[in-house]
């Protein structure tokens, strides 16, 4: 692992990726986002009349922030391949975080669809970065057909209850030739830090940070939470012991 | 003639433009994207005349994700 993130032909010097759903306000989000470090957040697109935070393109804009529209919301190939389309042609970047929900009660991702979606933006020159579920055979199938990043759920988007399932993550993370982004679920820094210790190259978090009680202050967690866990991966850590093992030398004989 | 809007139907002129369409939904000047009829119309082509009965979105980015 570089120090650098490198998805595709670009690199980042930050390893957290923010959403920007759920602040209450744009002096709030932009606190949280300066906060955080980040140097990629993701946009939803929707109707121009159907409010929501207009403005949110200006700011990222003023704070250097690269934009990643996603496809949040749709239900099916066809939405999400013309969401992203027409993100594009919006924003002016190829960049599309796909996602492609199976139902509003779990927002789990529909991976048969999402799979579809993907070949097929790849195809249409799109630089893919799906939204999955924890399942390695999955991962591989978006791998294979050309995504940039495969960024698989650690519990379902919102519930903050962290990483429900870490040995299916190190099978992701152990097979995958492209950037595992841990998405969705993190509730709070120690669970963006197991991410970056299980062998994620990044997290991406929106809710955690942006329905805290200080949105500021957890975004500077989670700055610091995935710095330390990608630290502690690199350094190696100790094998785990049955057994205590002195760390003082033995007592001098008398 | 009748269009369909984001949703809403829409009273327009024989004529009407997606680009005057942009307008009435009270787009912003930049970060828009429009589909006609379900699929994308670049900018370049916004002065495409739409039909009666014909399906327009018009999208931006809001916070989100």
């Amino acid at each position: 692992m570089a120090e650098e993130l490198t998805i595709a032909d670009r690199s980042f010097g930050s390893r957290l990726i923010m959403g920007t759903g759920g602040a209450t306000n744009l002096a709030v989000l932009e606190r949280a986002l300066v906060a955080s470090g980040t140097e990629l957040t993701t946009v939803a697109m929707r109707r121009v009349d159907a409010g929501g935070g207009t403005g949110v393109l200006g700011l990222l804009a003023r704070l250097g922030i690269a934009v990643l529209p996603n496809t949040a919301g749709c239900r099916g190939a066809a939405e999400a391949v013309l969401t992203a389309q027409l993100a594009r042609e919006a924003l002016g970047t190829s960049w599309v975080k796909l996602e492609v929900v199976a139902d509003e009660r779990t927002l789990l991702p529909d991976v048969v669809e999402l799979v579809d979606a993907a070949e097929q933006l790849v195809d249409d020159g799109f630089t893919v970065l799906p939204y999955t579920t924890d399942d390695p055979v999955v991962a591989r199938r978006l791998e294979d057909v050309g995504c940039a990043a495969v960024m698989p759920l650690g519990s379902p988007i919102g519930t903050g209850l962290g990483i429900g399932n870490p040995h299916n993550l190190e099978m992701i993370v152990a097979a995958a030739g492209v950037p595992v982004i841990l998405d969705a679920g993190i509730g709070t820094a120690s669970d963006a830090t197991l991410a970056m210790e299980l062998g994620c190259d990044a997290v991406l978090l929106a809710t955690a940070v942006t329905r805290a009680s200080d949105p500021e202050r957890m975004a500077r967690a989670m700055r610091s939470a995935v710095s330390a866990g990608f630290d502690a991966r690199r350094a190696g850590r100790i094998p785990q012991r049955f057994w205590a093992q002195a760390s003082s030398p033995d007592r001098d004989e008398r | 003639m009748r269009v369909l809007l984001n949703g809403s139907p829409h009273e327009v002129e024989e004529g009407t433009t997606a680009a005057q369409l942009v307008v009435l939904a009270g787009a912003p000047p930049t970060g828009v994207a429009v589909a006609l009829d379900g699929a994308v119309l670049p900018r370049t082509r916004w002065s495409t005349v739409v039909s009666d009965g014909a399906t327009v979105e018009v999208l931006t980015a809001v916070q989100g994700g």
